[in-house]
């Protein structure tokens, strides 16, 4: 276990006391959403990531007509829909949680959480309209 | 953002080192943190000599020896020098936890015993951190029965099989070695609860006397307050106690699922 060192005291700065500090705003009665999600997906993910895996191998050295073809199968996007929603839920949520973490600039942090959704939500359907071209056509 | 480095009144300097006890055979090297509001210098490391046929095995033996034969300015908390109060913990060759329950031959890094003060904490002085923050956690989580139905003439009754569910969550001391040995307690120390905190608010959930397991869950449903643990598990590892904070964390986390599905 490596810790870093204590530093002295900084000197008080409220005359709030202990307990309203810790008290704070009260609770954000949420948490538990975001937990339960997390460990969803990460369950979904080791199911679609192996599909998905497949998915990729089976394409590889294919003509670019038959990598279509196969892309397109009604199975196939369906799964690469799923793995692109369940990767990029839980990725929006884990960066979320280390922002959470590291981040302690008030503005700062809710505009990196603003960016990491915007990144998230563009990524998820980027690959779902890539993905539904293929597969309807156009 | 998080702090990797100290910030410059923090880094710590060498200090002195004190004369070696005349006559001593077998020595221990302690080196200690040492820091005085009072000076306006920055932190510094004292070396010290315990002569170990003047002394008895344990780190917090060494301690007293240092305060009553070699420097009396050395600051630190004990009480019962038993693992019962959790005065003396402090973060010794690396690892919190108690100095009266260590021994000094199990600490040693290159034959030396390093202590510092529990980590990421304001310094009072030398080994005594300020634990006010981390009381006023364990009082926020109102760590006492609680009951809405009127007393009853003799005793809250409770089965063999309830009362065995809070073995492991009880016996803590509130030493703070858990907390103060958890990173996301060191980044977020000021919303986070910390594994001692949430180890006494699972104790009270736990407890089929108490009416008031929902009130105490709304309190903890909170991304900060109980969602910081991300089950590192130092706190664990660092409990001179052997409890398991984080296990108890989990089972917090487990009601809360519980009650939404």
């Amino acid at each position: 276990m490596s810790t870093p060192h204590s530093g002295p005291a900084p000197a008080r700065t409220t005359m709030r006391t202990p307990l309203g500090r810790v008290r704070g705003l009260g609770a954000a009665k949420s948490g538990t959403e975001h937990f339960f999600t997390q460990r969803l997906t990460g369950a979904a993910n080791l199911l679609l990531s192996i599909a998905f895996i497949i998915i990729v191998i089976s394409v590889a050295g294919q003509s670019y007509a038959a990598a279509r073809a196969t892309l397109g199968h009604p199975l196939v996007a369906v799964i690469i829909l799923l793995t692109l929603l369940s990767v990029t839920t839980h990725m929006r949520i884990g960066m979320q949680v280390v922002i959470e973490d590291y981040v302690h600039t008030e503005g700062l942090k809710v505009l990196l959480i603003v960016a990491n959704t915007f990144f998230s939500i563009a990524v998820a359907l980027a690959g779902a309209f890539a993905v539904l071209k293929i597969s309807l056509g156009g | 953002m998080v702090e990797l480095t100290l910030p410059k009144n923090s880094q710590v300097t060498t200090g002195k080192t004190w004369p070696k006890p005349a006559g001593a055979k077998k020595l221990t090297e302690f080196r200690i943190y040492r820091w005085n509001p009072d000076d306006g210098k920055n932190p510094r490391i004292d070396t010290y000599y315990v002569d170990r046929e003047d002394c008895g095995p344990m780190v917090l033996d060494g301690l007293i020896y240092i305060k009553n034969k070699i420097d009396p300015t050395l600051t630190f908390r004990r009480s019962c020098r038993e693992g019962v109060c959790g005065s003396c913990a402090m973060n010794i060759g690396g690892t919190n936890t108690l100095a009266c329950t260590k021994g000094m031959d199990e600490v040693l890094v290159k034959g030396v015993v390093n202590i510092y003060p529990l980590p990421h904490m304001p310094v009072v002085k030398d080994l005594v951190p300020d634990l006010t923050n981390f009381y006023a956690q364990h009082a926020s989580i109102e760590p006492w029965l609680q009951t809405d139905t009127a007393a009853p003439e003799k005793e809250w009754r409770q089965s063999k099989d309830d009362r065995e569910k809070l073995d492991g969550l009880y016996e803590c001391i509130l030493c703070a070695c858990c907390s103060t040995s958890c990173p996301s307690y060191w980044w977020n120390g000021d919303r986070y609860l910390g594994p001692a905190a949430l180890l006494q608010a699972t104790r009270w959930l736990k407890d089929s006397r108490d009416e008031r397991t929902g009130e105490r869950l709304d309190y903890l449903e909170d991304p900060f307050r109980l969602y910081r643990c991300h089950t590192i598990m130092n706190c664990a590892q660092a409990c001179p106690k052997s409890l398991n904070p984080a296990k108890a964390i989990a089972e917090i986390k487990k009601m809360m699922v519980e009650r939404q599905i």
